[in-house]
């Protein structure tokens, strides 16, 4: 229908004597494509563009001057820093996610239990650290871990306690990290989680509830298959943006004490422009890619599988 | 909620109600009892910052209660805001984020509507393309970034480093994906007839746009431009690695880098420092919360 409008406006076009150009810039098609060019030069020139460069950068010297090939990377393999660096940050990743996920599960479920008069109140509430930027309330978290002023610690002196290094001692530095970062990451789960709390037909739990189901089978039978598919989501998308995150370690610990918080983005910025070797940056930093690809591959299976039913 | 207010009213006969409905209430309770746990995890930090942002220098390295304000005092707020450096780093920041707002809303709406409407040629490859590039993290670009920068200085001796415009530039890497991605799928509801209707009528492709899809998707469009400010708003990377003079930073590099120097941190002042630069978006949120939550939720749910 829309087809056939536009090319009688075009014909009409055509009629008056406009050029052939004039009618080629007439046609829907050509518009539509003027139209997302601004998209297109800014995806190929400021994404496509820097991460193909980026491979062509870690097979350079340092001094970018020869091509060394993979020797970027054999030499990253023979470095004990960057065996660290690869465990953290799956060790990161793998336990705030599972985390997030957990404890925005449980919360999710809780402000959906509550008279829904007040469940707006508490959702505002519960996505606070969301909001606020996270270089800023990490710099919050790191002022509660202070070495000497520790507002943690002075509760904990209360009982007793000894005060315990947050950023000073390396598993405990490791802790820190993982605790901001479910921090920041579980409000976003819960308001996935409760969006889609909210979309599971009341009925299949009164059903359970006749077939006399307790909650944790009601859950267990019922939430969690109905969720599946935004539990993977959110999951996948969260192990996206905590694999690559750069913010919480570089204002928390800076990767110290002694490497044992360097995640793969923090010592990319270390080694690549700090210590200006940008080839080898570019090296370490290529070694997201095929986590993110795969999280990727996952997530676009997903959507075009909805886009089917749909 | 019916259960809990039709247990006032309990008869004999309703027993068997009466004890669902009871049950009803602890559940209640526990849920009220662990939110609240919760939310002081959840709400510690930020009521922290508040909390030292009050103190003096002297009230902060005392030996007293921390979670206690004894002598409360505007002195960090009034001192930050009347300091030259900090209002700077947030005039880059409001200057920054407006405009790459403003330039990631043109490229987004103009795009999403002609790859949700008008198909063209390998219309269907870019929009997976777009959510491919939303995957693509800044911490995967930053480094050939800084050397093609560097290039570019070096031969056509344009200089892009060490400026707050060069964030114009690249901050919508970070945006314009995500928006044109959420917007396809808003502009994607409204209804076929809608725009035939008013190409039937005569509408250009730029009326069905302005009038139509603009007015009807405008809940997408102020999610998106949420999106938009916040991410830019927040953004840590760049600033840190393109930009190095304290003219030229913007908030969240400019508190962690300038207020954090030498041996003696001023912890008063950071925290005040961040809690200002938190308050645009906070501010944001607490009128918008909606169209916040929905362009959130959108990301993942729509497609």
């Amino acid at each position: 229908m829309a087809d056939i409008a536009v090319s009688r406006t075009g014909t009409m076009n055509g009629a008056a004597g406009r050029s052939s150009l004039h009618r080629l810039m007439q046609r829907k098609s050509t518009i539509a494509f003027l139209m997302a060019l601004p998209l297109i030069l800014v995806i190929l020139l400021l994404v496509a563009y820097p991460a193909a460069y980026s491979i062509y950068l870690a097979m350079l010297n340092k001094s970018m001057e020869r091509f060394v090939g993979l020797g970027n990377f054999t030499f990253l393999f023979g470095r004990e820093t960057f065996w660290l660096v690869v465990k953290q940050s799956c060790l990161f990743a793998i336990t705030a996610v599972i985390f997030k996920a957990l404890i925005g599960f449980i919360v999710a479920h809780f402000v959906h239990n509550i008279p829904t008069k007040g469940q707006r109140k508490w959702r505002g509430m519960l996505l606070v650290p969301w909001v606020i930027p996270p270089a800023m309330s990490t710099l919050a978290w790191l002022w509660l871990f202070d070495p000497s002023y520790s507002a943690f610690n002075w509760i904990l002196a209360l009982f007793g306690i000894d005060p315990i290094p947050w950023t000073g001692n390396g598993s405990w530095a490791r802790f820190s990290v993982i605790l901001v970062n479910i921090w920041i990451g579980a409000p976003f789960f819960m308001i996935m989680y409760l969006a889609a709390l909210k979309s599971v037909p009341e009925q299949l739990y009164e059903a359970a509830s006749i077939d006399g189901a307790t909650w944790w089978q009601r859950i267990w039978y019922v939430t969690l298959p109905m969720m599946r598919n935004i539990i993977a989501i959110t999951a996948l998308f969260s192990l996206i943006v905590t694999f690559a995150n750069f913010d919480i370690v570089r204002v928390l610990t800076a990767g110290g004490p002694i490497d044992y918080t360097h995640i793969f983005a923090t010592w990319a910025f270390r080694v690549g422009i700090e210590s200006g070797d940008i080839p080898l940056g570019a090296a370490v930093s290529l070694f997201m890619v095929p986590i993110l690809a795969a999280a990727a591959v996952f997530i676009l299976r997903d959507i075009s599988q909805r886009g089917n039913e749909a | 909620m019916t259960v809990v207010t039709a247990d006032s009213a309990t008869a004999a006969p309703r027993q068997k109600y009466g004890s669902i409905s009871k049950s009803r209430r602890w559940a209640l309770r526990w849920s009220y009892f662990f939110l609240i746990l919760f939310a002081i995890f959840f709400l510690t930090p930020p009521v922290y910052m508040f909390i030292t942002s009050l103190k003096t220098s002297a009230e902060i390295s005392a030996a007293t209660n921390p979670w206690w304000v004894f002598n409360p005092t505007l002195s960090n707020y009034i001192e930050l805001l009347t300091q030259n450096q900090y209002l700077v780093f947030f005039r880059n920041s409001a200057i920054v984020s407006v405009c790459v707002v403003a330039i990631t809303m043109v490229i987004s709406v103009l795009a999403a509507f002609a790859l949700a409407r008008m198909k063209f040629w390998g219309s269907a490859t870019l929009a997976t393309g777009v959510f491919l590039t939303y995957l693509i993290p800044e911490t995967l670009l930053f480094i050939p970034l800084f050397k093609t920068f560097a290039f570019i200085r070096d031969a056509l001796d344009i200089e892009l480093m060490n400026h707050w415009w060069t964030l114009i530039i690249l901050y919508p890497t970070l945006t314009v994906p995500f928006c044109t991605w959420i917007m396809i799928g808003y502009f994607a509801s409204i209804p076929k007839e809608l725009d035939e209707a008013a190409l039937i009528d005569g509408a250009t492709w730029r009326q069905t746009l302005t009038k139509i899809f603009i007015p009807v998707a405008l809940p997408g469009i102020i999610a998106a431009t949420i999106f938009a400010f916040t991410v830019s708003w927040a953004q840590f990377l760049y600033p840190l690695a393109f930009t190095t003079s304290t003219d030229q930073l913007v908030l969240p590099v400019g508190i962690v880098t300038t207020l954090i120097k030498g041996d003696v941190f001023n912890w008063g002042q950071i925290m005040t420092g961040a809690l200002l630069g938190a308050a645009p978006p906070l501010i944001i949120y607490a009128f918008l919360m909606d169209y916040y939550i929905a362009g959130l939720t959108a990301g993942a749910t729509k497609g």
